[in-house]
């Protein structure tokens, strides 16, 4: 771009670079006049409005259902948008059913707090050692790393079922917990951050200070990893909250996590809506609470993994 | 999926490195030798977990379903005789795994297309300089958080055959009652429409991070050669994406593929209707191996089938990838 000290009248415009031109000075500078830059009309608003109302609905659907009860469900496919008054009648329901609920909210809780503090920790330790230390073969490990991603380890159930009765893990909790340890996603996630996020010279002057590696990595990478390690904490909580298939499998009725339990009402009770939807609006509360506290975290990692991924 | 080269390292040597400040030699000669060990073995070690844990659980299982599906295996009973391909035979002649594959397919068509156009679409509407950012971009995400199983419950009431609120609508404007738990097309297009009210957002905020990572004066260039905000869109915005795009497709297949808690929930019986119209092929798989068969032997058949369609897909989408990098122009670099 040309330098000028004084821009270009719009019409000056106009003559030496074209109309296209001409309009797009004309626009820079109503940006300028403006402010930052320019708001969108309402349009933007609407479509927005839409869209939230899309994403949130079926949740107050779940808990208008939940608040009311299986006669009023049957006559009005369209719940009225103001609650009724059995919510806490509904919930209490569930609790007391025998889907062993405070069993799976203890469970999932444990399974999702073990999980995403485990992944964060060896993540980190991996993503240290890929990003920062030099060993032989650490181009192509990780590689391999990235790679593994793509495997569809789901389907390896039958061999991880086999291998769980053998161990004697069918029903217990460690089956559940045990494969989700460290994830092929958080390797990668932290060897990205630490990469751009951990200075070489922080490293060095702990080395200087008679560090070992593991306190070097305890003291200096991981306080630096602070930021991405909440995330991808966040991201495992909410990925083994809602995880279904594996448990279902290899937990069973008596000892459940939410998911696994939830589904139990739908198979004993599927003509009580009411009932159905108190379950599932309770397995989901928490989640949405902690949603509502760091949801921005999520948001700033979903968007910061996708630039830099 | 290529990742961005690390830059080289600083010129500081390993020897550096090993060398402790102030070490006097003799004395502490040992500590020395520690010290070189401690620079050599841990930086396996620190990636050693993941690498046990995979090979455990990930690499282990898939080789070994290959031994499962050549024998004859049950739940209860174990191991049985070496059988060869039986297993896949048996499994390719039932017609129930003819439409496992199609309903696994359709269900992905369904939701992985309107939902990469709908992700897209909004991102658009969020990359303006909306106000509030954070209250729309968390709204968007908001089903993210709730579990598939709870998706699936609440869906299957709204997509109830008798008194489902959406025959409900539908009805008010005149349109036949639709039976969503019946048809073959319109079950796929209710249980996609789950996965696409779960993850939809969640691919927003991925393609809106890209969309924001595209260089403000490629606009202003378009703009100067006269392309209104539609085209600008289709010539700048989207070539931008490919990479983004490419890497979501991808995600959404491996996925995809595997689909088993929506339409498992869909209904209360969890077989994927009467004629297995929704019965996707890992619900197969259970279903051989811990449904009435309790056959391992088929099961791991189907899963080491599944595998294969998924890796072929895969690999489809790679040299498509390839292709597209090679002549997408500047996006070639990114992903």
């Amino acid at each position: 771009m040309v330098q000028m000290s004084q821009p270009p009248s719009i019409p000056m415009v106009r003559q030496t670079a074209g109309k296209g031109a001409a309009r797009a000075a004309a626009r820079r500078r109503g940006r300028n006049v403006g402010g930052a830059n320019r708001r969108p009309g309402w349009v933007t608003y609407a479509v927005m409005t839409a869209v939230l109302a899309i994403s949130a609905y079926p949740l107050y659907y779940a808990f208008l259902l939940a608040s009311s009860d299986a006669v009023t469900i049957a006559q009005n496919p369209i719940p009225s948008l103001i609650p009724e008054s059995n919510f806490f009648t509904n919930i209490s329901r569930v609790v007391n059913s025998d889907i062993n609920f405070w069993v799976a909210l203890r469970n999932s809780t444990l399974v999702a707090v073990l999980t995403g503090i485990s992944v964060v920790f060896f993540s980190t330790l991996a993503g240290f050692s890929f990003s920062k230390l030099r060993f032989r073969g650490r181009r192509p490990l990780l590689v391999f790393v990235i790679a593994t991603m793509a495997v569809p380890t789901q389907l390896g159930v039958v061999p991880l079922f086999i291998l769980m009765s053998e161990l004697g893990w069918v029903g217990k909790l460690q089956a559940v917990i045990v494969p989700g340890l460290v994830t092929a996603f958080g390797v990668f996630w932290m060897t990205q951050y630490l990469e751009h996020a951990l200075p070489y010279e922080l490293i060095e002057a702990a080395r200087v200070d008679g560090c070992s590696m593991i306190r070097t990595f305890w003291h200096v990478a991981l306080p630096a990893a602070r930021p991405a390690a909440a995330m991808l904490g966040l991201f495992t909580f909410v990925a083994s909250w809602t995880n279904f298939f594996w448990p279902f499998i290899i937990l069973g009725p008596s000892n459940p996590t939410l998911p696994v339990a939830v589904q139990l009402l739908q198979a004993s009770y599927f003509q009580d809506m009411s009932l159905i939807m108190a379950g599932v609006v309770a397995s989901t509360i928490p989640l949405v609470l902690v949603f509502i506290f760091v949801g921005r975290q999520l948001v700033s990692g979903i968007m910061q993994g996708a630039v830099k991924g | 999926m290529a990742i961005a080269t690390p830059p080289r390292r600083p010129k500081t040597s390993d020897a550096e490195l090993d060398t402790p400040a102030s070490s006097p030699s003799r004395t502490t000669s040992w500590r020395d030798r520690l010290g070189r060990l401690d620079v050599k073995v841990s930086p396996y070690l620190y990636i050693a977990p993941f690498f046990i844990l995979f090979a455990v659980i990930g690499l282990f299982p898939l080789a070994y379903t290959a031994y499962v599906s050549v024998h004859d295996w049950h739940l209860l009973g174990g191991q049985g005789d070496f059988v060869g391909f039986q297993n896949y035979v048996d499994v390719l002649q039932q017609p129930r795994f003819m439409t496992g594959l199609r309903n696994t397919f359709s269900i992905f068509l369904l939701s992985a297309i309107p939902q990469l156009i709908a992700a897209i679409a909004i991102a658009a509407v969020l990359d303006a300089n909306i106000r509030a950012k954070t209250f729309w971009r968390m709204g968007v995400l908001l089903p993210f958080v709730v579990a598939p199983v709870a998706v699936s419950l609440i869906f299957s009431k709204l997509f109830a055959d008798q008194s489902g609120m959406i025959n409900t609508l539908l009805g008010m404007v005149g349109v036949d009652a639709i039976r969503w738990h019946a048809d073959v097309l319109a079950s796929h297009v209710a249980i996609s429409t789950m996965v696409n009210f779960r993850w939809t957002g969640y691919n927003t905020l991925i393609f809106l991070a890209a969309m924001q990572a595209v260089p403000r004066d490629l606009y202003e260039a378009a703009i100067i050669d006269g392309a209104n905000r539609v085209r600008t869109f289709f010539s700048v915005t989207i070539p931008m994406l490919r990479p983004t795009i490419i890497f979501v497709i991808i995600t959404a297949t491996i996925g995809g593929l595997q689909i088993f808690d929506e339409p498992r929930l869909f209904d209360q019986l969890g077989q994927g209707g009467a004629d297995r119209q929704w019965m996707t092929m890992t619900m197969y798989l259970y279903e051989l191996g811990w449904g009435a068969q309790k056959s391992f032997g088929r099961a791991s058949a189907v899963a080491w089938i599944l595998f294969l369609i998924i890796v072929a897909v895969g690999l489809v989408n790679f040299m498509m990838t390839r292709r597209i990098a090679s002549t997408g122009g500047p996006t070639g670099g990114k992903r």
